[in-house]
């Protein structure tokens, strides 16, 4: 990667121009008030198109996506984006309809919303999805707000509390306060499962559901939920699933025959599209039949007929979350993934991401610390390395110093200091689209790394050597805010 | 069958690694599930496809839709998406990472956010932007919901009934579960009254006023006095706004707005159904630290090189967890990168133009539609941009069916008799004289 070091603003010229537009053949003109006019024209760059081409392509070339290497950032599923999805997401036949045109003339669009909740519906054993939350985060936030709605409905306004396990993830408790919910936290036991005694003290007539992550953030399937099911559902609360960790379940188990009443899906993970840097993304909620009624609005609907169209009104809905159906685009994605896969493929999704991390894991537990021992799913967690080389005078080698050496090495660093059950937490999801080679490059990577800090730590301290920028002044940032140009 | 594309492993490979763990076959690495739950047989999915069988299915699946010329807006406008946007947005490097957590590899996204965030302000005349948003109707949510919280123990907010009735809704919704009240400021004469807010916020308790720019009817509103009954009230004002139409007509800022909020959409974004579009935000820099969602800073790194970074973190989920301003944490990077491309390439003269050409064009169809003598003025005198609003003679659901069988989208029905029509650049006036010969020829 070379360092480029211009803003596009930085390239500007008075009377660039990067764009054409048509003559002006109208017989009228349009006057805008003096009185809302604005006062001066706004301080956008003026340049021309290769300036533009050019400046963009060198800032993507110092950039590191899933096309460039190995990323294995654990609960963040970064597997290949096939190159088919764009392709299709792409057609003028998706890309050119309006949200508000007629029903009748956006049928096959409809049929892609149904088509891929058949999908859904068949991977997660729930009965109905929306696609309308934007991203996984706004799909937690109107799962709960479904179960909210849910617990109204039944005139039971008591259930105030959402119980989330010390190693969700921190979106989980931000949901459940943005959806007016009080969060009330549940301890892992040793084995880094829910603490099912402590869970049973929790529950009653205030607990509105759990939010679970199974398997969990550390990669561990929860083997007592069908336990923890039962006593969620007697205490009359629901229970919901963070689909971040549905990968190594794809094709194998399915969260509505585990008992989960509700649960979102990150198409931008399981569903192979992709990230795009930090969105869009695509946070389907599925739900369990006694809930459909509550999903939010507008949902599309096949009629009998085998015509579609669009349900618009129901007073049980738990509300509208967005301006229309979500991030089309994004589905018609994990659309496009869905029919490649198929029945045939699927299985192999689980299975090949719960192989990749096991191996990892156990080809390094002698140099990074494994708190828990046995077999993890798509993602395990490190809690640092064994020997960080610390003596007199030399701080040891830190998890941010292994993930910083990481990038030297040419691979993306894993998910640090989460969860939080741990102080040098190392989070590796390897997926299912690397091959045993590039495991065992980085295998190998993660093995000299840990001799590097044995050896003389300070390698570690000063890496990142060779990226575009090195470790930058964060504190500078935050303190004194620059955050935008001019 | 054996072997798939995305699937590197040769069977080989699974042994090798297999025994490596110390597992007899894969089945093995579900030891731990209760049998009970493990999936019998495959799941009920279609039957795998080529790729050439994929492209076939849903190019036949896309056929199903009618293509239309797109004459209404609602929130939603056809504008021109120049061909470099698409091009770089395709760049891998963009495309496949993922949020910029490892800064020495992410200067790429962190850089054009940054950019990003620049532009809004430039836009909008306010202080500070962050990453993006979902959509306009979720960041009209959020900033209700942090003039709440910026309130403290206030928990009532007046919306105007001039927003777009997916922004309502969607801000009533988040509302409704985060207790707050909503109250509407009704529209008269083609603006939010501004007696009746005077009014509303009289009654007190308001922690925050949501008002649109450009309304529903495509009137662009006279905000005057506004900031000063607002904030009289000790609330927040909040401006819904069109970004391109930010290019001419007054900004947030200079109406005294705290919070600007708004799609970017009508950055040349193709309308896609509904999405991916770019919710954005911006606020005056003293509400910075109740400001949701992500935030790019300038620093240098340790060489002293001018470097960026996400900052103010505090703010977030991943550190405040349940107290943090928003649970937001993915949002639409490349759809931040598509605006910031879109408004490089046009620069403050290209998105003049475009609003001139917008303008103009509505302009001449709002004469030719009053000129067939099936509709009435809805607002005489009121100043609209690229969208409007007449009272139709026809019923809204006749005509706007009667146009879609001749390959338009017209006749917004917004109830009362009233439709809305918008046009922006990419109509040309031979489309516009072939819509109003249409509507001519409707049978009552």
């Amino acid at each position: 990667m070379i360092y480029y070091d211009k803003l596009i603003f930085e390239l500007s010229a008075p009377g660039r121009k990067g764009y054409t537009l048509p003559a002006n053949r109208y017989p009228v003109h349009a006057a805008v008030p003096g009185t809302l006019r604005r006062a001066e024209a706004p301080a956008l760059p003026e340049v021309s198109e290769p300036d533009v081409v050019r400046h963009y392509t060198n800032l993507s070339q110092m950039n590191f996506g899933v096309d460039t290497g190995f990323y294995p950032l654990g609960s963040c599923t970064m597997k290949y984006n096939p190159k088919i999805n764009e392709e299709i997401a792409a057609m003028p036949s998706f890309t050119g309809l309006h949200p508000l045109q007629p029903s009748e003339t956006v049928q096959g669009a409809l049929e892609v919303y149904w088509e891929t909740e058949q999908a859904l519906r068949a991977l997660t054993g729930l009965e109905a999805f929306t696609f309308n939350p934007c991203a996984g985060a706004h799909g937690e936030l109107t799962g709960l707000m479904i179960i909210k709605r849910y617990h109204e409905l039944r005139g039971d306004t008591a259930r105030t509390k959402i119980i989330v396990p010390d190693s969700a993830h921190g979106t989980n408790p931000a949901s459940a306060a943005v959806a007016g919910f009080e969060v009330v936290e549940v301890k892992s036991l040793e084995n880094g499962r829910i603490d099912v005694e402590a869970l049973k003290e929790l529950l009653g007539p205030d607990v509105a559901g759990i939010m679970m992550t199974n398997p969990n953030t550390l990669g561990l399937f929860e083997t007592e939920i069908k336990t923890i099911a039962a006593l969620v559902h007697e205490a009359g609360g629901l229970l919901y699933y963070d689909g971040a960790n549905m990968n190594p379940l794809m094709g194998v188990v399915r969260p509505g025959d585990m008992g989960f009443d509700v649960m979102h899906l990150n198409l931008h993970k399981t569903f192979s599209t992709p990230h795009g840097g930090g969105g869009p993304g695509s946070g389907p909620v599925g739900v369990a039949p006694h809930l459909v009624r509550c999903l939010p609005l507008p949902r599309v609907i096949r009629e009998a007929d085998g015509h579609f169209s669009l349900l618009g009104a129901e007073e049980n809905s738990a509300g509208k979350v967005s301006g229309f159906l979500g991030n089309f685009g994004v589905i018609l994605r994990a659309l496009a993934y869905i029919k490649m896969l198929g029945r045939q493929n699927v299985r192999r999704v689980g299975e090949l991401s719960t192989l990749g991390a096991n191996y990892i894991k156990e080809c390094l537990k002698d140099v990074y610390k494994l708190p828990i021992e046995g077999v993890c799913k798509h993602e395990f967690v490190f809690d640092g390395l064994v020997n960080d080389g610390a003596r007199e005078g030399v701080p040891g080698a830190t998890t941010l110093d292994v993930a910083k050496r990481l990038l030297d090495y040419g691979f993306h660093a894993p998910t640090i200091y989460f969860p939080l059950l741990f102080h040098q937490a190392l989070m590796i999801e390897p997926t299912e689209t690397e091959s045993k080679e590039t495991l065992d490059r980085f295998i190998a990577v993660m093995r000299q790394i840990a001799a590097e800090a044995a050896e003389d730590p300070d390698i570690l301290h000063n890496a990142p050597h060779d990226t575009p920028v090195r470790r930058p002044d964060e504190t500078q940032a935050a303190r004194n805010p620059i955050l935008k140009a001019l | 069958m054996s072997g798939f594309p995305y699937f590197p492993h040769t069977e080989g490979d699974i042994s090798a690694m297999l025994s490596r763990i110390g597992a007899a076959s894969l089945k093995d690495l579900y030891a731990d599930v209760p049998e009970e739950f493990l999936l019998k047989g495959e799941p009920d999915l279609p039957d795998a496809l080529s790729e050439e069988e994929v492209r076939a299915w849903f190019s036949r699946i896309g056929a199903k839709n009618q293509p239309l010329k797109v004459f209404v807006g609602g929130g939603v406008y056809d504008h021109y998406t120049p061909s470099v946007v698409p091009y770089i947005l395709s760049r891998s490097e963009f495309l496949t990472a993922y949020t910029p957590y490892q800064c020495e590899i992410s200067q790429g996204t962190l850089r054009y956010i940054f950019e990003y965030q620049s532009m809004i302000c430039a836009l909008t005349g306010m202080g500070v932007s962050n990453a993006s948003m979902y959509d306009g109707p979720t960041a009209a949510a959020e900033a209700v919901r942090m003039a709440v919280a910026s309130a403290k123990k206030r928990t009532r907010v007046l919306v105007s009934e001039g927003l777009f009735p997916q922004v309502l809704e969607v801000v009533r919704t988040y509302a409704h579960y985060g207790g707050i009240t909503v109250d509407t400021v009704p529209v008269m004469k083609g603006q939010t009254c501004p007696n009746c807010l005077r009014g509303a916020l009289a009654e007190g308790d308001v922690a925050g006023v949501l008002v649109p720019q450009i309304n529903r009817y495509g009137i662009i509103e006279d905000h005057s006095g506004f900031a000063e009954a607002v904030h009289g009230a000790g609330a927040l004002l909040i401006e819904y706004c069109d970004p391109s139409a930010l290019a001419v007509i007054k900004t947030p800022a200079e109406w005294g707005a705290d919070i600007a909020v708004g799609d970017g959409q009508a950055l040349g974004i193709p309308m896609s159904f509904g999405g991916p579009y770019v919710g954005f935000m911006a606020v005056k820099k003293d509400h910075l630290r109740k400001l949701p969602g992500r935030i790019v800073g300038e620093t240098v790194d340790r060489d002293g090189k001018r470097a960026y970074v996400l900052t103010l973190q505090a703010r977030e989920q991943h550190i405040r967890r349940a107290k943090a301003t928003s649970n937001i944490c993915s949002n639409q990077s490349l759809m931040a990168l598509f605006a910031t491309v879109y408004l490089s390439l046009l620069g403050p003269e290209g998105l003049r133009e475009v609003n001139r050409l917008s303008a103009d064009g509505a302009a001449y169809l709002h004469g030719q539609l009053l000129a067939t003598g099936l509709f009435e003025e809805a607002f005489p005198g009121k100043p609209f941009l690229k969208e409007f609003t007449l009272v139709s003679k026809i019923p809204a659901a006749t005509l706007q069916k009667h146009l879609a069988k001749a390959g338009f989208f017209g006749a917004l029905d917004l109830g009362e008799g009233r439709v809305s029509f918008a046009v922006t650049e990419r109509r040309t006036k031979e489309e516009i004289d072939a819509l109003v010969a249409c509507v001519k020829e409707v049978r009552l």
